[in-house]
């Protein structure tokens, strides 16, 4: 199995070989997913950390169910959201974390590079379940597994990315998952929620919806985060529903099939329509179910490499902050 | 009379950067000032330093540094800056007024002047705050900060953004033809960002600031001093559009002039890629276009002078999450290195023309007397040897924070000596 990674950072580190090996291993967990009994003890004896200075529920949940379907030790390191401004920085809670000896940590975060600093810091493995606008890569790695049962070939495919692409990670690991698969991308939105540069990263760029919706195979529909509004991005939710919503009316003049994903939670009436998460196409629960066996793929490949005979013995909690 | 200090600085390149001029000469010091320059100087019982291949030239003036004191001594005092900066080459480095309290009242300039006098390195000159409690509403009292010793006045990192305080600001200022700095910072603009807008923040999913937001300024405020007739100096330029504007500017015959500091044309915003806080700085590392249009500004004179935007942060303030740092980073012992490496060895500059960007230019600006060396001067001097390659060591940095990105890295060129009056400094 070839697997150069000691962390997952995000999709920008990963070969398009490494992405395969993580898919072809989620292939594998998705059928003990199914088993009467589905757990396997690949990580008896291991504890991992989830670090979520950020609230999440599918995310952290996929996670640690993930981390039980392997049979390693799922812990919650409870972090209250204003523990920054209590003077609890992230270096004081790697140190904490380093002294407990853990194999690995999920971090979750708004900055980013919060899992690039604990990677910098930390003997154990780090997976970075989001970090600010800048990557989610279990989220873009369950949305190509995704597509990949569904339509079988990256080659020639064509996915959009609706929405709010300025502070988006899974826009941003979508972008590059996709494209090392060979699938080309569209983003649709308003200027206001386009980050500067992203044209360069070989994805077209459209503001209008209607036209490139017909010329797509996927759509990933992003979340709109509400209070964009206050800061001026976009007038009313009113007009960014007529402009950017997957409605049901915009659906129904669709000639050919269109799968339809959405990372979640979802503002329905907004940027979906409900009707829409029934319709055949659409593989929204594909998605989170899809999300534990990948994370279990992640898990297994990060963890399995980890010895704990090969930890600093001495290190006694110390970490080496030199860069 | 008991014979005193006396000093030979044998066979070295003297660097005249007033004059245009280099030539090898010895230098004679007796009791800190220059009693002879010329071949083969023999005085009795002189300490003879023989500097063979090693240039001199006048002591460094850095228009741009953040000493802390008063207020945040942890991160560097006035003493420790001092000492930065003559290892640096500097004995003349200007101090930013964002200290806390701010240099807005005679207080803290007499205070400054005072513990520069007692550290006897470097001499600092304090910048007041333009205006009171660098907030940007009311004038400060220019006239007493001018009396109790300021150089020039600025608000530092709060830029004046009210054009009519900006515009009475400037206009005042006149009385006591005083100089004013200008950080441009259109801060709705630059919106909490934490590096250069453009592709790198995209794909990092850091806030950016965009280039626009210290050009769009660097335009208002030329025009304002433009309109009132009076002396606008341009800080830390880092952007192709600001320097654009400063040239064309310039072409109009509008009296301004700026600075640059070495990072903004030794490092792009790439450098941003590993989260790494030393490389937050404000202005931010920009692009390589950018990095090319600085380099050919000072080539062709649109940027006057090199100042280093010194900026002490403690390592447990820097050592966090990206937009959690602080601005800046340190920079007045490696500046002369990263010139010569980037100006001089690339081709950009002369040797005499860079170290006028060091001396000269910054004199002009601060209307300081021309740096020359000459007999029966006060001995002002600093010693380099260009032909040096060392690893800038994180043990032996002299400033009392460590932030700098250079920390491990080869430098080109390095600061060996300092001669102010009777004293030698050897780094």
């Amino acid at each position: 199995m070839k697997f150069s990674q000691k962390h997952l950072l995000g999709i920008a580190e990963l070969s398009k070989s490494d992405i395969l090996t993580i898919l072809d291993l989620t292939e594998n967990f998705r059928q003990v997913l199914d088993r009467p009994i589905p757990i396997v003890p690949a990580l008896r004896g291991k504890t991992i950390v989830n670090l979520f200075f950020e609230p999440s529920t599918r995310t952290a949940t996929s996670f640690a169910i993930a981390a039980k379907r392997l049979s390693a030790d799922s812990v919650s390191f409870a972090v209250k959201s204003s523990s920054v401004t209590k003077g609890e920085t992230l270096l004081d809670t790697a140190k904490n974390i380093e002294a407990m000896k853990v194999g690995g940590v999920v971090i979750r975060s708004s900055y980013p590079g919060a899992a690039h600093f604990l990677a910098q810091r930390l003997d154990g493995f780090v997976v970075n379940a989001g970090d600010g606008a800048h990557e989610h890569p279990t989220q873009a790695l369950s949305d190509v597994y995704t597509i990949k049962e569904h339509i079988r070939k990256f080659e020639g495919l064509k996915v959009l990315i609706v929405g709010d692409i300025a502070h988006s990670r899974v826009a941003r690991s979508d972008i590059l998952a996709f494209s090392k698969l060979g699938a080309k991308i569209a983003i649709c939105g308003p200027p206001t929620l386009m980050p500067i540069g992203i044209e360069q990263t070989g994805c077209e760029i459209f503001y209008k919806l209607d036209h490139i919706l017909t010329e797509v195979d996927v759509v990933q529909v992003l979340r709109l985060q509400l209070e964009r509004q206050q800061a001026g991005l976009f007038p009313s939710i009113r007009e960014y529903r007529s402009l950017y919503g997957l409605t049901k009316e915009r659906l129904a003049k669709l000639k050919k099939p269109l799968t339809i994903m959405h990372p979640g939670p979802i503002n329905w009436g907004v940027e979906l329509d409900p009707e829409v998460s029934v319709s055949p196409h659409s593989v929204i629960l594909e998605q989170v179910k899809n999300g534990v066996a990948l994370r279990m793929a992640v898990l297994y490949l990060l963890a399995g490499r980890i010895d704990p005979s090969s930890m600093r013995p001495d290190s006694g909690g110390e970490i080496d902050t030199k860069e | 009379m008991i014979p005193k200090s006396k000093l030979t600085l044998a066979g070295g390149i003297i660097i005249d950067p007033v004059n245009k001029n280099q030539y090898q000469s010895d230098i004679y010091i007796e009791d800190g000032i220059i009693k002879k320059i010329g071949k083969n100087i023999k005085v009795k019982d002189a300490k003879i330093i023989a500097i063979k291949d090693k240039y001199i030239a006048p002591g460094f003036i850095d228009l741009h540094a953040h000493l802390r004191e008063p207020g945040r001594e942890d991160e560097e005092t006035i003493k420790t800056g001092a000492y930065a900066a003559l290892a640096g080459g500097f004995t003349k480095v200007c101090c930013m007024p964002n200290t806390e309290p701010p240099i807005d009242n005679e207080g803290v300039v007499k205070f400054i002047l005072q513990e520069s006098a007692r550290a006897g390195y470097a001499l600092v000159l304090p910048i007041g705050a333009a205006t009171k409690g660098r907030r940007g509403e009311e004038i400060s009292e220019i006239g007493n900060l001018v009396n109790a010793g300021i150089v020039a006045v600025s608000d530092d990192g709060n830029p004046i953004s009210n054009p009519f305080v900006m515009r009475r600001v400037l206009e005042y200022s006149k009385i006591f033809n005083q100089l004013v700095i200008s950080h441009c910072e259109v801060k709705t603009l630059s919106a909490n960002g934490v590096m250069n807008e453009g592709i790198v923040s995209t794909r990092l999913g850091l806030r950016g600031i965009p280039d626009i937001a210290e050009s769009a300024m660097v335009y208002e405020h030329i025009l304002l001093a433009d309109y009132t007739k009076s002396q606008l100096h341009v800080a830390h330029v880092s952007t192709k559009k600001s320097v654009e504007i400063i040239r064309w500017a310039k072409q109009q015959g509008i009296d301004i002039t700026c600075e640059t500091c070495p990072h903004y044309f030794s490092l792009t915003d790439e450098a941003c890629s590993t989260f790494d806080t030393n490389y937050k700085v404000n202005p931010p590392l920009r692009t390589k276009t950018d990095v090319e249009a600085i380099k050919e500004a000072l080539a062709d004179g649109t940027i006057d002078a090199l100042a280093t935007d010194h900026a002490p942060h403690l390592a447990s303030e820097k050592e966090v999450e990206f937009d959690l740092a602080p601005f800046g980073m340190i920079g007045l012992e490696t500046a002369f290195s990263l010139g010569y490496e980037e100006l001089v060895m690339k081709r950009y500059l002369d040797l005499i023309d860079y170290i006028a960007k060091l001396t000269v230019e910054p004199a002009r600006i601060l209307k300081l007397e021309p740096p020359l060396i000459t007999i029966g001067k006060p001995a002002n001097l600093v010693i380099f040897d260009t032909k040096i390659k060392w690893i800038y060591p994180k043990e032996s940095i002299h400033s009392k924070s460590q932030n700098s990105p250079f920390i491990g890295k080869e430098l080109k060129g390095k600061v060996l000596r300092v001669v102010m009056g009777e004293q030698l400094f050897e780094f």
